[in-house]
């Protein structure tokens, strides 16, 4: 029996834990002697201030969305693949390998650009697989596995970067040496987002929310979430579907490497992945593995990403304070969560 | 202790659990109380030992007004509670076991608890070693160990809820003389229960709920029927003994053999004809559920062949078996039958063959709505499967089979259901029967083996009997057999 009023009182809670995270990013910010207001004011006018601003925003949600929506497949499916960054990152070693590959051939600029996309997605893919052999066959944690995979594909960019791939004379840690501009992804003039990523974002969470919403594969992948056993003895072949969500997952968030090389850095770097796997898993639970307010949720982190970086010249105040804000937001709405079912249980 | 509990009200959401109770029971009275599933009782139960506190009403002990509010407070105020599923530790060693929740000091005192453990022991006649580990204990074993537990902690009052489900006749009379000599030392026991021989065999007085509400008081001598009145509201009459057997062999098993780390099971041969129920007697553990999941395809014998009509299936992976009409229901309906979390609809869903891509939505809840009916289900398709009673969990996961089955292999298909749920349950395994499905079932009840079943097998710590004719035997025999009398 769900009561008329319970859609309200959710709703308050939800704003209350709004209102805690910003008092405790608030205080944060006292104790480090800078003005909230002031700090809230930049974070405004420096994600949504210009339209060129606001285009940054965009390019920042692209990858971010990817990786959650392909965290809610394992989500889903009861896997906590932590491994995602590892898989973004390995995304981009494999899109700059086929770019490398193929940059001097006959082949058309926009083919070698989508084989980079391919490539990306099978990189992750890649991946994942590692994560889902050890879980399935090995018994291994995938918490475990994905941790490790991340430590293996950050040394394995470091060691590409500095050794075969390293810029003509000396490697550093700007990079490979970057693309030619017919392979970068086209821009809207001006801007620095490209209408091609804003149709790989936006078609991938279509499809994700279509396939976790509406279609059989969603519906198997929540009942092997939920009870294994229970899923098995149905009929539904569990191990294909853990194999399933963790090859899903891998390949948008080998996508978002791809992104991330072909659209924004037009090379390789050391942290190609920004930490956006771990920042699509704190989206991930904001809102509660359901896919359906991913898209706003994931832009709302961009901005605050993106209008927190003139904070150090501003403000003298480190950009990671978007971090503290999106990390106590997550926190208190999942403590607020916890608080309402109490009080509702009582009484 | 005297127990007076004074205008109980108890509220889950819309639904009214506890609806103005008032009882009072006296010290050294086994008081029974006794109930459909979901009348009431295990809540009043739980607020009387500190899980749940009462919206309205008042608890005394001996007349003294008490504030209960956890399971802790209760047994400081000398109340004990006996879990139908034993709340205990199984990795753990007995005496450990025996000093969790005992306050005081900060290391244990292993000597003083095993001393306490053996003058309790002497009491009551238990047989417990202290640094058994509790896994190895059986069902009945381990109620003993709480009872002593509860009687160390100092309780004076001991609730029981279903304290007979899953233990042996032998252990249920141990139980049932160990609850006696409480009672006659000053004890007060409150046993909670649905299955009325019991309630009439041991309690000096029975307290019967029904829909929250406290609907009779009975003292003995008593008469059955009135009983079931109060129970129910009406009589209920089990139906027919109808069979629909048709000597036409459906299922066959040949010299099979399965084993795992507990127990072997030797060459078993058998011939199931369509419409016929076999009924699984034992002991909890004796080899039944490992039988029901070879012949489920679930676990692999280790020898001999299985058939259905003529096909050899042995060995073949599990999805085969659910191809040829082989279906297993599982007795934890949580735990393996059912999936948290998701809700009735996507229950029927996915027990349905797939067809296409996307879920057909109205289709769907067309179903839903039907079965829910056909089933009697309280609970709405919205329903998420962990909200519905024991009961309706049990209907629902009977809705889930698909039509038509050939064979029908079921663990503990009414535990815990009253006699209402029952002989509902059954009517529409008969109606499977007389569509030509082969039922194979397991029960602790004697009674329920007898009644339903064509043929029985007995199982004894892995040894499986010759296929018994129902009409030709009887309880104490099925009872001497259960004990390993005559194999």
């Amino acid at each position: 029996m769900v009561k008329a009023s319970s859609r309200w009182t959710n709703l308050a809670f939800q704003l209350l834990a709004i209102v805690l995270a910003l008092a405790f990013t608030s205080l944060v910010m006292i104790l480090a002697k800078a003005d909230p207001l002031e700090a809230y004011r930049n974070i405004v006018v420096g994600s949504v201030g210009s339209v060129n601003k606001f285009s940054d925003v965009l390019v920042a949600w692209v990858p971010l969305l990817l990786a959650t929506s392909g965290l809610l497949v394992t989500y889903t499916a009861g896997l906590w693949n932590i491994g995602v960054e590892g898989q973004i990152t390995l995304g981009a070693i494999f899109t700059t390998w086929a770019l490398r590959v193929l940059q001097d051939s006959t082949l058309s600029p926009g083919l070698i650009i989508v084989i980079g996309f391919l490539s990306g997605a099978l990189g992750g893919m890649l991946w994942a697989s590692v994560v889902a052999f050890l879980k399935i066959y090995g018994g291994v944690n995938e918490i475990f596995g994905g941790l490790g995979m991340n430590f293996v594909a950050t040394a394995l960019t470091i060691w590409l970067i500095f050794g075969p791939w390293k810029r003509p004379g000396i490697g550093s840690m700007s990079g490979t040496e970057p693309f030619k501009e017919a392979l970068w992804l086209p821009t809207f003039t001006g801007l620095r987002i490209s209408p091609w990523s804003l149709v790989v974002g936006i078609v991938g969470i279509a499809v994700i929310y279509l396939l976790l919403q509406g279609t059989y594969f969603g519906l198997k992948l929540k009942a092997v979430g939920r009870n294994r056993r229970a899923a098995f003895l149905l009929g539904i072949p569990t191990t294909q579907y853990m194999w399933a969500a963790f090859l899903l997952c891998g390949l948008f968030a080998g996508l978002a490497g791809a992104v991330q090389v072909l659209g924004v850095y037009h090379r390789l770097i050391p942290s190609i992945s920004s930490g956006y796997g771990f920042l699509g898993m704190l989206v991930a639970m904001l809102i509660n593995y359901q896919p359906t307010w991913a898209a706003p949720v994931a832009l709302f982190f961009a901005a605050l990403n993106i209008g927190s970086i003139q904070l150090p010249i501003v403000m003298k105040l480190d950009s990671t304070l978007s971090g503290v804000l999106q990390g106590a937001l997550v926190l208190a709405v999942l403590l607020m969560d916890g608080v309402r079912q109490r009080i509702l249980r009582r009484r | 202790m005297n127990v007076e509990l004074i205008n109980i009200h108890k509220w889950f959401g819309p639904v009214h659990a506890n609806d103005g109770i008032t009882l009072h029971i006296p010290s050294g009275v086994i008081q029974g109380l006794l109930g459909e599933n979901g009348a009431g009782k295990s809540t009043l139960m739980k607020i009387l030992s500190g899980f749940y506190q009462a919206d309205e009403g008042e608890i005394r002990l001996d007349g003294k007004p008490v504030k209960i509010e956890s399971p802790a407070d209760a047994i400081r105020h000398g109340v004990g509670m006996l879990h139908q599923d034993p709340l205990d530790f199984p990795p753990m060693r007995v005496v450990d076991n025996l000093l969790i929740g005992h306050r005081g000091g900060l290391f244990p005192n292993r000597a003083e608890a095993i001393r306490a453990m053996q003058d309790l022991q002497a009491r009551f006649g238990f047989n417990i070693d202290p640094y058994a580990y509790v896994d190895t204990l059986t069902v009945g074993e381990r109620q003993q160990l709480e009872i002593m537990r509860l009687l160390w902690l100092g309780a004076r009052v001991l609730i029981l809820d279903e304290p007979t489900t899953g233990i042996s006749a032998n252990q249920k009379e141990k139980l049932f003389a160990t609850l006696r000599a409480l009672a006659e030392q000053g004890m007060t026991v409150i046993f909670v229960s649905h299955k009325l021989e019991e309630v009439e065999e041991l309690c000096h007085r029975v307290a019967v709920l029904r829909q929250g509400r406290l609907v009779g008081e009975v003292e003995p001598p008593y008469r059955t029927e009135d009983l079931v009145k109060l129970m129910f509201g009406k009589v209920v009459v089990p139906e027919d003994k109808t069979h629909f057997d048709s000597k036409e062999p459906l299922f066959r098993l040949e010299n099979l053999s399965i084993e795992d780390y507990r127990l072997q099971i030797r060459d078993v041969t058998l011939t199931v004809h369509r419409g016929e129920v076999i009924g699984l007697a034992g002991m909890e553990g004796s080899g039944q559920r490992q039988f029901l999941q070879a012949c489920a395809g679930i676990i692999r014998p280790v020898a001999g062949d299985i058939y259905l009509d003529g096909k050899r299936l042995t060995g073949r992976p599990y999805r085969d078996f659910l191809e040829a009409g082989i279906t297993y229901v599982p007795a934890a309906r949580l735990e393996e039958g059912l999936i948290p979390g998701l809700t009735l609809t996507e229950h029927f869903v996915l027990a349905e063959p797939q067809e296409g891509f996307v879920v057909n939505r109205q289709k769907a809840a067309a179903l839903t709505t039907q079965r829910i009916a056909d089933f009697s289900i309280k609970g709405m398709p919205t329903s998420t499967v962990e909200s519905l009673s024991g009961g309706n969990q049990q209907r629902a996961l009977l809705a889930m089979l698909r039509q038509p089955l050939n064979l029908l292999l079921l663990e503990h298909p009414t535990r815990g259901l009253d006699i209402e749920s029952t002989i509902w349950i059954w009517g529409k395994l008969k109606e499977r029967c007389r569509q030509g499905t082969a039922i194979i079932f397991t029960s602790a009840d004697l009674e329920e083996i007898l009644h339903y079943s064509d043929r029985i097998l007995v199982f004894f710590g892995g040894k499986v009997s010759q296929p018994i004719e129902a009409t030709k035997t009887s309880v104490e025999e099925l009872g001497q057999l259960i004990g390993g009398k005559g194999f």
